[in-house]
């Protein structure tokens, strides 16, 4: 018992004297916590309404009503017209699926014509127009939302119209009932409570048709997702990586090359710019062995865009390099290194959306992730590989990954001073 | 061949550097012929690595002057004539020796050219030929060194400032380095050392500089500093054969150790003194079997100098 003692003093001052495990221990899980209680706890509060476009092709009295109904709902911000402020021409289906491909808002509705005659709630014939929503997928949330208030709007906004089909679904079900009419109103009652797969199907049959349209990857099923999850994990490992290369600059003070590099011809800044080159072609390569994975395994469509996934990898790339590099120079010891950058990174990561989508968080939280290098990288990202985005429309988050990139960099060499001892 | 001040190829002048309130350099003036191999000997934080930063441009001095070659020098002038050595094993680990002298040369400016010339000499020199395509993390404590020193003279610097070069090593790595640095110094290389091994310093270096509180305290060969530090008078240590018989008259200014075998006396010069004491022993029947001299060591010297304080 007597050697306890000795040995937890010795663990507790080892404790107390170093900041960096404080912070660790203390400051990290309270940070967070705080984080993700934040993002998640803010995700589409009330203030924050799903923003959708509807094209009523169909025009007839039924469409208007369920048009006007969607409308009324407190869920939801709907747009009929070609301008936000309800000015403009009425929204067809392209103009819908351009403010969706865009980005602008995340559902949009399309209400077929001939959708309001014929069958709608019971018997509908397979061939019938259906109600169609136009859903970006990396939002799993807001077409679902759309979907089922699709649903209840349906009923409610024209309950005439539920009646007569109701009463003709019982002219044709019921009248009279013969013993085989019972027997055969029981199975369907049956098949509709049992759920079973022919009964899934006579209730999939009741209600208003509408199929969600996936108008962001055609033809790629779940793959925007995918991309989203390449991108936010690639940019945050490659944060880890940068900042791991950078410490080299620590390992090099400790060995005493660096004091060698800086005396060379190279200089200072020269010893920089070398590493921060180094740096990023290892991150370039880092997202495209990532990327290429994704390609191969979870085919993502990276060779559709490959101009646009290299203009953000070199971008993201060289400003992950130059954010390394400041890491780097603030920390005065590898320790210190890690426990920064595990720090800032990883409350970069969860802010910037590199954990969980942005634009799953409330509005406060996406304009707060804007502050971080991950916010727009994924951007760009998104925009490359949902929007089908050209180059061009890349600028903003370039400009601003370069400029940043541009800004780490000065830090990064006004740090660096303290290892000229000049 | 002593240069003029004008043309030694290093001359510092009053140099002075202060770190907030602690003095590093506090008036340092030396200089170094051509060829020579100087010695810069201190306590720790005497200023020393102070003084070598400051001739490699590494810091930039508070006041006086670096002169290379006749040429004042401003802190951030380049000094192509001077290799650096750095204490730490300054070197890539994952890198061969090859790789290693190539980055080096090719930072300090050895053209593609000549960098492969370059780089074939300096592992002969340095005894790494053999071993050359390794990496530098499977070579020894001595190999290494050795390596640090040749990533430092690629560019085929007039002046080689090494900050301890044999610290960790054994004694057959550093009798290679000291071949290595006389090879340098027949080819005229002027060869700057601090070191804290004396008798290295006492037995290697044609000059000795005694730095401390950063100033230049002695300087000069070992036999100068002694004479000016100690003078003629030498402390002995003799031992005779059979413990010192009793009733017998101790010899003048001597006195007997605790086992009775040992004589000590503080001699004003060798020359008679000695051989009296020697006499005085015989004729109490008793013969000398071993004698100590001290204070004719460098150690003595530095210690007299400096002092027995601690330096923390």
């Amino acid at each position: 018992m007597s050697t306890l003692g000795p040995l937890l003093r010795t663990a507790m001052l080892n404790v107390r004297r170093d900041r960096v495990v404080l912070a660790m221990v203390f400051l990290l899980p309270v940070m967070f916590f705080s984080i993700f209680a934040t993002v998640f706890g803010n995700q589409r509060d009330s203030t924050s309404k799903i923003r959708v476009a509807v094209a009523d092709l169909d025009q007839t009295d039924y469409s208007k009503r369920l048009v006007r109904a969607l409308a009324a709902e407190g869920g939801l911000q709907v747009r009929t017209t070609e301008n936000d402020d309800g000015t403009g021409a009425a929204l067809d289906r392209d103009k819908a699926e351009a403010l969706v491909k865009k980005g602008t808002l995340p559902v949009a509705v399309v209400v077929p014509k001939g959708f309001g005659t014929g069958g709608r709630f019971f018997a509908r014939d397979e061939t019938a127009p259906k109600l169609q929503v136009l859903a970006d997928v990396s939002d799993p949330i807001a077409p679902q939302m759309v979907q089922g208030l699709l649903q209840k709007v349906s009923f409610t906004a024209a309950p005439a119209v539920l009646a007569a089909e109701g009463m003709g679904m019982l002219e044709q079900y019921g009248g009279p009932l013969t013993p085989t009419q019972r027997a055969s109103m029981e199975e369907w009652q049956r098949l509709l409570a049992a759920g079973d797969s022919s009964g899934s199907s006579i209730a999939a049959n009741i209600g208003p048709a509408i199929e969600i349209v996936n108008v962001m990857q055609p033809g790629y099923g779940n793959v925007g997702i995918v991309s989203f999850y390449a991108a936010g994990i690639g940019v945050m490992f490659l944060l880890f990586s940068a900042s791991g290369a950078g410490g080299a600059l620590l390992d090099e003070e400790e060995s005493g090359t660096l004091g060698r590099l800086v005396g060379s011809r190279a200089g200072m800044t020269g010893v920089l710019v070398g590493k921060w080159l180094a740096i990023t072609l290892l991150g370039i390569l880092q997202l495209t062995v990532m990327f290429t994975w994704g390609m191969l395994v979870f085919h993502l469509p990276l060779l559709d865009h490959l101009p646009g996934f290299f203009v953000m990898t070199i971008a993201t790339a060289s400003a992950a390099a130059a954010f390394g590099l400041v890491l780097a120079t603030i920390s005065r010891s590898r320790a210190q290194l890690s426990g920064i950058s595990t720090i800032v990174i990883l409350a970069m990561s969860a802010i910037g959306g590199s954990m969980f989508p942005r634009f799953l968080m409330s509005e406060g939280m996406q304009q707060m992730g804007l502050v971080t290098f991950n916010a727009w990288a994924l951007d760009g990202y998104i925009k490359v590989f949902w929007r089908n985005a050209p180059v061009v429309s890349l600028w903003p988050q370039v400009a601003v990954l370069v400029g940043l990139g541009a800004v780490f960099f000065i830090v990064a060499r006004l740090f660096a001073r303290r290892w000229e001892t000049l | 061949m002593v240069a003029t001040a004008v043309d030694a190829p290093l001359r510092i002048e009053n140099a002075q550097k202060r770190y907030g309130k602690v003095t590093a350099l506090a008036g340092v003036s030396f200089d170094v012929r051509p060829g020579e191999l100087v010695g810069l000997l201190g306590p720790n934080g005497a200023g020393k690595t102070t003084a070598i930063k400051a001739i490699a441009g590494r810091v930039a001095l508070d006041g006086g002057q670096v002169h290379l070659f006749g040429r004042a020098l401003a802190p951030r002038d380049s000094r192509p004539e001077i290799g650096v050595v750095p204490q730490e094993l300054a070197v890539y680990a994952k890198l061969t020796a090859r790789e290693n002298l190539e980055v080096f040369g090719a930072l300090n400016g050895v053209g593609r050219a000549t960098l492969k010339t370059r780089v074939d000499w300096a592992l002969e020199w340095s005894d790494l030929k053999d071993r050359a395509d390794e990496i530098t993390q499977k070579y020894s404590g001595g190999m290494r060194r050795r390596l640090n020193i040749a990533c430092s003279l690629l560019h085929d610097p007039k002046i080689v400032l090494l900050d301890e070069p044999t610290v960790g090593v054994d004694p057959q790595s550093r009798e290679r380095i000291y071949e290595m640095l006389a090879a340098l110094q027949k080819r005229g290389v002027s060869v700057v050392l601090t070191t804290h091994h004396l008798e290295e310093a006492e037995q290697r270096c044609e000059r000795i500089l005694i730095i401390d509180h950063g100033r230049i305290v002695a300087s000069g060969t070992l036999e100068e500093l002694v004479r000016s530090t100690l003078g003629s008078a030498r402390a002995v240590n003799l031992t005779v054969d059979s413990a010192w018989p009793a009733g017998v008259a101790v010899p003048a200014g001597a006195r007997v150790g605790e086992n009775g075998r040992s004589i000590h006396a503080d001699l004003p010069d060798l020359g008679g003194s000695l051989a009296r004491l020697i006499d005085d022993v015989g004729r109490a029947g008793r013969s000398v079997t071993d004698i100590k001299l001290t204070g004719s060591t460098l150690h003595e010297v530095f210690i007299a100098l400096t002092g027995r304080e601690l330096r923390e």
